[in-house]
């Protein structure tokens, strides 16, 4: 059994800026688990991911509403959360997304187009898992973080010492696979690191009708898992947290699970209406406690980023979204019969029998749209 | 020949697809020490040490889900869910995650797990240790459905469901875990698709699977003694994929057909299989096409529970409903059945 006061979280959320951007003292618990400012040159790249990932949040937005998406669950607000803990990641890690990760995805290297694919509803799962180690995007709740704990405990098995980063939302955690998940875990001593992003709104429900829990980062401490929780608006702290955290897991001392404190700008999608459960007051609170702002107040302060980088990389994001823009533009080409190709290893009799049906349909449907043009 | 119970055909398929691949694990509750209630993983976690016979949390859902996780890094899960009814927690994992991981990556993560369920009754277990799933995971596309009637089979579709790259819902009869057969191991058997014809005869075709197939071959005797029928046995040991040839062909030689699963029978893979039948052979059919099934009930208290059952008498009373007095048009029978 471990020392309880190993695993219990920092009694506040671990911040190393200020929503001003000036640096505060973490605490001694913080300093004593190893949280310092990181490098400029790391919180530069942070910065740098949450200036693009935020223009492409937006831009996803947009094509959204231009109806090029069936629907986007935008994570504005949360950038610090989706950037730092997958730019702190090593090669031979896994990611375990939610549909509310994109941001993180797009971070991660993956295409933002085959990011979309999912919700622009050409296939479900547009990237290759295997080739960016990155599971598909998560809809269900919480059965993700069961997959983490095993493909953690693979990575061991495997003699690598990679480890896998489950995302999770609030809401997420009053599932049962979210204890599960880190139970196995724990159990096993996988290499797991949950992170959840609490970002108060499971849709409309609001965190006080989801937990009795003081944080829910005492979740983690009943199943002997290292717990911490962090503010999700500091792009320094997350950094700081999740690199110890990775650190922890990697060297053999099992999962940890980190709560990220923070908050959905936008509405749960663009098809819900925010102003049915929160008030404008509560929104603009927290616009001042915005990421980006904060970490770019700092690295001006501290003289390591100008107003040309600023532009350059404002541009570096214009341009990513304009070929977004671009290419989400054309419509996708859609292939009726792939519908049967990834069903089994090899389609049973009664699929090729349907896939038949199909075919012939559609030539049918060919045949007669021949006849037509050629009267 | 040594006579071999099925229940030691399962541990020897476990223990020879353990020692032949490195990647394959098995995980399950009280499958460590214990050698799982069943006994059927006994002495593997001694042989094979506790890291290739792995002893989980009990949570079905986190073994199901646990399982997605490590077939991602190429291993090959073989899980036990300890009941059928036990298994009802993983449903989601096995639905939305197992069934469909290949699909929704376009084949680029397919799920290698197996997936092993006691099922059914008939040996007097208290509530929530008897039920016929199986209508649940056949109604899921991308999950193969077995279910072995005989010891040799129980090791042969083991061994192909384990090293299927596609998931496999093994569902293992437990009414039949000490039947034995004259048998000599490894052996191999039809592959999984096909079904086997456990007895021919000329009119009228019995469609089962699993724990009633051992039924099903009593009644043919019975039927043949006493009423001079001559019942030919189909013992489908596939659910998905379905062999509709031997099914079909078999009917269109008798000319009858009558479909025994013990599961309920409303909405279930006995009503499946009679549609099919009917829509395939429906000039060859003398007589509708009849089910015996358990009744739609909650599975009764093991004192009650031969009245749930199919037994050789309902099923010999079906086949009498079978409008003997018409004869079936065999026109449409395959010019050469096979033997």
């Amino acid at each position: 059994m471990s020392d309880i006061t190993e695993l219990l979280p920092c009694p506040e959320p671990v911040q190393l800026l200020a929503a001003d951007g000036s640096a505060v003292d973490p605490g001694e618990q913080a300093r004593a688990r190893g949280y310092a400012m990181p490098a400029p040159e790391d919180l530069l790249a942070v910065w740098r991911g949450m200036v693009v990932g935020r223009r492409f949040d937006a831009q996803a937005t947009a094509l959204t509403k231009q109806g090029r998406l069936a629907v986007y669950p935008s994570s504005r607000g949360q950038d610090a959360c989706q950037v730092a803990p997958v730019l702190a990641l090593d090669e031979q890690d896994w990611l375990f997304p939610t549909y509310r990760d994109s941001m993180a995805l797009v971070t991660h290297g993956i295409d933002p187009v085959e990011v979309l694919t999912l919700l622009r509803g050409d296939w479900h799962c547009g990237y290759d898992p295997r080739a960016t180690r990155t599971a598909p995007q998560c809809t269900p709740l919480a059965t993700q973080a069961v997959h983490a704990a095993g493909a953690a405990h693979g990575l061991t098995r495997r003699g690598t010492d990679g480890i896998a980063l489950c995302l999770i939302g609030d809401g997420a955690t009053s599932e049962g696979d979210f204890h599960e998940g880190l139970n196995f875990a724990a159990v096993f001593e996988a290499p797991a690191v949950f992170l959840v992003q609490n970002n108060k709104y499971a849709i409309s429900v609001p965190l006080a009708k989801q937990t009795k829990a003081p944080a829910l980062a005492y979740k983690g401490v009943g199943y002997g898992v290292r717990s911490e929780q962090v503010d999700g608006n500091d792009p320094a702290a997350m950094l700081a947290v999740m690199r110890e955290a990775y650190a922890h897991a990697r060297s053999g001392h099992g999962p940890v699970l980190v709560e990220a404190h923070t908050y959905r700008m936008e509405a749960h999608t663009n098809a819900d209406d925010a102003t049915r459960y929160r008030t404008a007051d509560e929104v603009d609170e927290w616009t001042g406690q915005d990421p980006i702002v904060r970490l770019q107040a700092y690295l001006v302060q501290q003289g390591h980023l100008d107003d040309h980088r600023i532009q350059e990389v404002r541009d570096e994001a214009d341009d990513l979204a304009a070929d977004l823009r671009t290419r989400m533009n054309a419509e996708p080409t859609v292939e009726p019969l792939e519908l049967f190709d990834h069903v089994y290893d090899r389609p049973t009799p009664q699929l090729l029998e349907q896939r038949e049906m199909v075919r012939s349909e559609l030539d049918s449907h060919v045949t007669q749209q021949e006849m037509e043009s050629a009267r | 020949m040594s006579p071999t119970t099925y229940a030691k055909a399962l541990n020897t398929a476990l223990r020879d697809a353990l020692t032949e691949d490195p990647d394959v694990l098995v995980l399950g509750e009280d499958v460590g020490a214990l050698g799982g209630v069943f006994r059927i993983t006994d002495g593997l976690t001694r042989d094979f040490g506790e890291d290739r016979c792995v002893d989980t949390p009990l949570a079905e859902a986190g073994i199901a889900g646990f399982a997605v996780g490590l077939a991602m890094q190429g291993f090959r899960p073989v899980v036990e869910m300890q009941f059928d009814a036990f298994g009802y927690p993983a449903f989601e994992q096995v639905v939305s995650h197992i069934a469909k991981m290949r699909n929704r990556t376009r084949s680029a993560l397919p799920m290698p797990i197996t997936i092993r369920i006691p099922y059914a009754g008939g040996i007097g277990g208290v509530e929530h240790h008897c039920d016929s799933s199986e209508g649940y995971y056949v109604h899921t596309p991308g999950l193969h459905v077995v279910t072995p009637a005989t010891p040799a089979d129980a090791y042969s579709l083991l061994r192909e469901a384990i090293a299927s790259d596609d998931p496999v819902v093994f569902m293992e009869p437990k009414s039949q875990y000490y039947a034995k057969a004259e048998l000599e191991l490894p052996t191999r058997t039809e592959p999984i698709g096909q079904a086997a014809v456990r007895r021919e005869g000329a009119d009228v075709t019995l469609v089962t699977y699993g724990p009633q197939v051992a039924a099903a071959l009593k009644a043919a005797e019975v039927a043949a003694a006493e009423e001079d029928w001559d019942v030919e046995v189909v013992d489908l040991r596939s659910l998905v994929p379905f062999d509709d040839a031997t099914v079909e062909a078999s009917v269109r030689k008798t000319g009858r057909a009558v479909v025994l699963a013990e599961a309920q029978g409303f909405a279930g893979m006995g009503a499946e299989i009679a549609a099919r039948v009917q829509e395939r052979c429906f000039h060859s059919l003398a007589a509708p096409v009849l089910r015996v099934t358990g009744l739609d009930i909650p599975y009764p208290p093991p004192k009650l529970e031969h009245t749930h059952l199919p037994g050789i008498d309902r099923i010999l009373d079906t086949i009498a409903r079978l409008q003997w007095d018409d004869e079936p048009d065999l026109t449409h029978a395959p010019q050469e059945v096979s033997a």
